[in-house]
């Protein structure tokens, strides 16, 4: 009886393996001659509605706008192995185009590019290049500033929430460049500033934000890749700017707006430069004037003269006039950080390690 | 000024998903066996519960969906572990695997959803009459949600259960020594299975509160390792479900001082305060071991398959 059974079992578990293996994420495709394959690696699951979702909402525009063929791989660890795999596995279904989409995922691509000279990488928000390995980034923090224009108006206490996640350059530079904003149309205002330490934790992120409105925060903005912020603002009456996607669904009662990425547009045109064979790598940071970040349009609990504002200081960004980081800035000890007319260069705002004037923490 | 009545009121509600689950747990270990797969059947209660919940529109079939879905996953585990008599550890971190798996593949779909209006006003927090009204208590323990509530009674009705009453009795024999309880004609499978069962249903309830009530949606592995701080929270609570409540609310609120600290000037890092439920659970066990006092230690039998022909 025990013997039968063990079989019994043993047979069940290797059925349940050989589905599952039949049933995974994208079935292998045969590549035709003419069609192009490109492959996304993505860090997450297309499912956190934030991060990997903006990535894939890109992907999904870019088959869409030139008919490639697309695989993509989700919750791929930031571990040389495991990118060097999943790039093996694509370029085995004809992906001759690689993105990955990860800060940690460099190095792995790095070591991939140099095995497959002939496939054209591009690396999401790092730094190293190699012949035929880009990467790319979007200036989050021009649209961080202007969400933070809406903040700046809306608050009636003149007391603004951030949720972030990590007191790293990247987190410290958008919420710099938010509390400028802030600062530009009310200058009474202060921007206090509390970390998760995590990406990603619904609850934990809500927790956080519920600290800054029992503080007496008004209005909530994040850093963070769920909308757990979002629906403690929405259940405390208060008001919130998301992060990534539009986040309306999330919280209709307390969403105004969100800087979003926009990664479609460039995902086709560097395709298209692949298929033209005039693709080579480079290092793009790319702003407002390439739309690769944006502001989610505003819903009805944005403050109506907010648009004008946001409207001009746009036009100044895309224009190249100005940008945010222009002096005469302080940090929030009073030392003069960047002196008058002086403009931050990449390398320093990609290094930032302070806090502008205005930011509590 | 952190130690204000929103800040406890806080605490409970981050306690809360802990309670059930460390409940859950106890009354599992209580029967001999450590399910280490709390996780797992959190997340299948969490993503069941949500899941029902957006399609039915039912509190009720939603909670229903959660327990059955939690005690589904420990019905696996008792399987493996009571009729099988496979070794403990391994299966249940196996349901944790399983169990985040399942729910991920599950909640595909359902990510971006958020809870319907109706389910999400039949949990905001409602006041007791009376007690609500005392100061300061009143705002920090009753007025909560009824999640919040159930976990009051649960844990006083567990308690009631384990200590006063005859089956509470033949419970403890079983995880103190199946043998004995055996020979005294009490069902050592049945009181397994059952007390397994019911554990699983605790903890998947403690996730449904997480993507019904706290969050309230659906995101991958919205447990974020909850369940082990369960796992350790029943030791700290010496297998008694009143200590639990408490204890679960002290968890809690050390889960989410961190940020009412940052900004008041005192240098604490967060990683130290995620430290702190493990570092406690640690001494706890220490001082249990050094008193060697019968009252607070594990049930004799707990994690030793129990096989009759050996007796």
């Amino acid at each position: 009886m025990k013997k039968q059974l063990s079989f019994l079992l043993v047979a069940a578990l290797i059925l349940s393996l050989v589905l599952a293996g039949c049933g995974g994420n994208k079935p292998a495709e045969t590549p035709a001659e003419k069609d192009m394959v490109v492959g996304f690696i993505y860090v997450g699951p297309i499912g956190d509605g934030g991060y990997t979702f903006a990535h894939n909402e890109g992907r999904l525009h870019l088959e869409q706008e030139l008919g490639v063929k697309t695989l993509y791989k989700e919750n791929v660890a930031e571990e040389d192995q495991e990118v060097m795999n999943a790039v093996a596995d694509m370029i085995d279904q004809g992906a001759t185009v690689v993105f990955a989409t990860s800060f940690g995922h460099m190095d792995g691509l790095e070591k991939a590019s140099k095995e497959y000279p002939e496939v054209a990488f591009m690396h999401c928000s790092g730094f190293k290049m190699t012949e035929n390995m880009g990467n790319y980034f979007g200036r989050m923090y021009q649209a961080r500033y202007l969400s933070g224009i809406v903040a700046g108006l809306k608050t009636e206490t003149n007391n603004i929430g951030y949720v972030g996640a990590f007191e790293i350059p990247e987190v410290v530079r958008g919420l710099n460049a938010f509390t400028l904003g802030v600062k530009s149309v009310n200058p009474e205002a202060v921007v206090n500033f509390k970390t998760t330490q995590t990406w990603y934790d619904p609850a934990t992120e809500k927790e956080a934000a519920k600290a800054l409105l029992d503080a007496g925060a008004d209005v909530i903005a994040q850093h963070q890749d769920t909308a757990g912020p979002q629906q403690a603002a929405e259940e405390a009456g208060a008001f919130s700017i998301g992060y990534n996607t539009d986040m309306k669904a999330a919280a209709p009662g307390a969403y105004m707006t969100a800087p979003i990425w926009n990664w479609g547009p460039y995902y086709v045109t560097q395709v298209q430069a692949v298929i033209d064979g005039t693709w080579k790598a480079e290092s793009y940071w790319g702003g407002m004037a390439d739309e690769i970040v944006a502001l989610a349009p505003l819903t009805e609990l944005a403050p109506a003269e907010a648009a004008e504002l946001i409207e001009a200081a746009k036009a100044k960004f895309i224009s190249g006039e100005t940008d945010v980081f222009v002096g005469p800035i302080n940090d929030n000890e009073g030392n003069l950080k960047i002196a008058e007319g002086q403009k931050l260069t990449d390398e320093e705002m990609l290094s930032m390690d302070w806090y502008v004037e205005g930011v509590k923490k | 000024m952190i130690l204000t009545a929103a800040f406890f009121s806080a605490a409970i509600v981050a306690g809360t998903p802990l309670l059930f689950a460390t409940l859950g747990e106890i009354i599992t270990e209580k029967a001999g066996n450590l399910n280490l797969g709390v996780e797992g059947m959190m997340l299948m209660g969490a993503v069941m519960g949500f899941m029902v919940g957006l399609k039915t529109n039912s509190p009720f079939l939603a909670i229903l969906a959660a327990a059955v879905a939690g005690g589904a996953g420990a019905f696996i585990y008792a399987f493996l572990t009571v009729t099988l008599r496979a070794n403990q550890v391994v299966s249940g971190l196996t349901l944790t695997i399983f169990g985040t798996g399942f729910s991920g593949f599950i909640g595909k779909g359902l990510v971006g959803e958020i809870m319907t209006v109706d389910i999400r006003k039949f949990f905001a927090p409602v006041e007791v009459p009376l007690l609500s009204k005392i100061p300061i208590v009143g705002q920090v323990f009753f007025h909560q949600d009824m999640f919040v509530y159930l976990g009051y009674i649960l844990a006083v009705l567990l308690g009631i259960y384990m200590y006063k009453t005859s089956k509470g009795l033949n419970l403890t024999a079983v995880g103190e020594n199946p043998a004995a309880a055996d020979v005294a004609s009490i069902s050592v499978s049945m009181y397994k299975y059952l007390h397994i069962l019911l554990g699983g249903a605790l903890c998947g309830l403690g996730g449904a509160y997480l993507s019904l009530v706290y969050v309230p949606a659906w995101q991958e592995n919205i447990t974020a390792g909850r369940g082990w701080i369960a796992v350790a929270l029943v030791i700290f609570a010496t297998w008694n479900p009143y200590k639990a409540l408490f204890g679960s609310y002290l968890f809690g609120g050390l889960d989410i001082i961190g940020f009412r600290i940052q900004g008041s000037g005192l240098a604490v890092n967060q990683y130290f305060i995620n430290m702190l439920p493990y570092l406690v659970t640690i001494i706890v066990l220490v001082t249990i071991s050094f008193r060697k006092s019968k009252k607070n230690s594990p049930p004799a039998g707990l994690s030793v398959p129990y096989f009759r022909e050996e007796r």
